[in-house]
């Protein structure tokens, strides 16, 4: 299989095509540096993304609270993590780096809180 | 009246403000006061949830409520007084500020200098002049974000977004995970207006189709929005006849630029710069007005809040050592004048004194180009030349000179295509 993948590591945007299956690569062509070609070898691979989204929160004086998983994930699992993060039904307070999923869909990543929500006087 | 007296007071608690009002107190200012018309701080950076802020100051990829809490965490532990949702009315060349909320009316307050950080706002349906009906569903894409991501309103199913600034896609992406259709993202450029990392992330991993060089003609809907006609233009960015297609949708989402709020900066009678729309500051960001000094997107539009934070504490520490009669007095200025394919320089002028200082001037090409020779020059020749693999509109450059090399008048930076 080739792909052309977009390198998003600086502002040149190199186009590199990997050739391979799987997790194997047979040849990688079009990058400008070192940390381009390696970029493009783990997006041919596994491309990971950071998943940020918002939660619903009661009992503070806004009705969100602001999320992120907490390492990037599996570009194919946002869509159902989104699922998961729309279950959530939280209450203030809710602290800023607070875990509000554990390993979501086994990942071993967690989605936590970057906002803050404060209990409303 | 109520009165309030401080050393320095900070206009706006956004990024710019939050990193001002931290290093104003941290050069020694006594008094620190913040002035926000949003009940919290952080500005735009509280409904800005996605990540990629930081990389540049805290060398990690963070979101905007987390980069915003690193500055707020510093302002409370400094002990900055913060006035919340209050407007101001006035600044004056004096220091005097006059503003009002509803705990203590209309309040004055006195100050050693003033630090204008009251951001931008975006351009809206009126700015570029859209044809067509005046249904519900046509938002500005931080307004749809505020809403969004704040306020828990979903603006609509089915959207079209003008315009490929970063905004634009990072609510493409935003609409997508929260369930809506973006049918497209137009842009009337034929380049990208903003980052290819959000091209990628925001659009490509989505199946967004991205249409360059086409733009909405004509909006259709009575009561809402039913749909909207796209055109492609040609190199003049005119519609070209017999191209339109019509898009279903029930949302029109605008990500067409942003323009500095300046009303206060106005009225205030300070110089300003008809390019970039702000103040013309010098590289203490200070205005014409010596008493008043002004940062970040109320002086020029940044795309990185890591250069609206480093700006911002520049105009910041400037400010705590002019109301302490710290502040170098200059011996003449030097005017930093745009050359070939630079579209404006910030700072505008140089204040030179008996000090050599270095100074970083930040600048925007006006066309993208490959293979570019940077040339930095005043009236007795070159001072020197940097090459660059290529330049961007949407990438803000910046390149440093010491006052110490500035003979002459006036600083020109020109950015020549190599051959």
């Amino acid at each position: 299989m080739e792909k052309e993948i977009t390198c998003t590591i600086c502002p040149m945007g190199c186009r590199i095509m990997v050739c391979g299956e799987g997790e194997v690569i047979q040849s990688v062509k079009g990058y400008t540096c070192a940390r381009g070609e390696q970029y493009a070898r783990s997006e041919f691979v596994h491309p990971v993304r950071i998943l940020t989204s918002t939660a619903l929160v009661s009992g503070s004086s806004e009705p969100l609270v602001a999320v992120r998983s907490s390492r990037p994930l599996p570009k194919e699992l946002l869509m159902n993590c989104m699922k998961k993060i729309h279950m959530l039904h939280l209450q203030a307070p809710v602290y800023r780096y607070q875990v509000l999923i554990p390993n979501i869909m086994d990942t071993g990543v967690d989605i936590v809180a970057t906002g803050e929500a404060k209990t409303q006087d | 009246m109520y009165e309030i007296t401080c050393d320095v007071a900070v206009i706006g608690a956004g990024p710019a403000g939050l990193a001002a009002a931290a290093a104003a107190k941290e050069q020694g200012a006594e008094k620190v006061l913040m002035i926000e018309r949003d009940t919290a701080l952080g500005g735009i950076l509280q409904q800005c949830v996605h990540p990629g802020f930081g990389l540049s100051l805290f060398n990690e990829e963070l979101t905007g409520p987390e980069y915003a809490g690193r500055f707020i965490e510093k302002v409370e532990q400094a002990g900055i007084q913060t006035l919340l949702d209050t407007m101001v009315l006035e600044v004056r060349q004096d220091g005097t500020i006059y503003c009002t909320n509803s705990r203590y009316g209309i309040t004055m307050v006195k100050s050693g200098s003033v630090v204008l950080a009251m951001g931008c706002r975006e351009k809206t349906r009126g700015n570029i002049q859209i044809p067509g009906t005046r249904p519900a569903g046509i938002y500005t894409a931080g307004s749809a974000q505020r809403m969004v991501n704040r306020q828990n309103e979903m603006v609509g199913k089915k959207v079209v977004i003008l315009g490929s600034g970063d905004i634009g896609m990072i609510m493409a992406r935003r609409l997508t995970l929260e369930g809506a259709k973006v049918v497209a993202v137009v842009e009337v450029m034929d380049y990208l207006a903003g980052l290819t990392r959000n091209r990628v992330q925001c659009l490509d991993d989505f199946g967004i189709p991205l249409l360059l060089s086409h733009t909405v003609t004509r909006i259709v809907g009575n009561q809402r929005v039913e749909g909207v006609y796209v055109a492609k233009v040609d190199q003049n960015r005119l519609p070209i006849p017999n191209t339109e297609m019509f898009f279903d949708c029930d949302t029109l989402l605008l990500s067409v630029g942003l323009i500095p709020e300046n009303e206060l900066s106005k009225a205030a009678s300070i110089e300003m710069d008809n390019v970039t729309n702000g103040p013309v500051v010098n590289q203490y960001m200070q205005t014409s007005a010596p008493r008043l000094f002004a940062c970040g997107n109320v002086v020029h539009v940044n795309d990185l809040v890591d250069n609206v934070s480093i700006e911002s504490m520049l105009a910041g520490k400037n400010a705590a050592k002019y109301a302490m009669g710290q502040l170098p007095s200059s011996k003449r200025v030097v005017v930093c004048r745009p050359g070939e394919n630079v579209r404006y320089l910030c700072p505008q002028k140089i204040a030179v004194s008996d000090e050599a200082e270095d100074v970083t001037i930040y600048f925007r090409v006006k066309q993208p180009q490959k293979e570019t020779t940077l040339k930095v020059s005043c009236e007795e020749g070159l001072l020197f030349e940097k090459r660059l693999p290529r330049v961007n509109p949407g990438e803000m450059q910046h390149i440093g000179v010491s006052t110490a090399s500035l003979s002459g008048k006036t600083l020109t930076v020109d950015a020549e295509k190599r051959n």
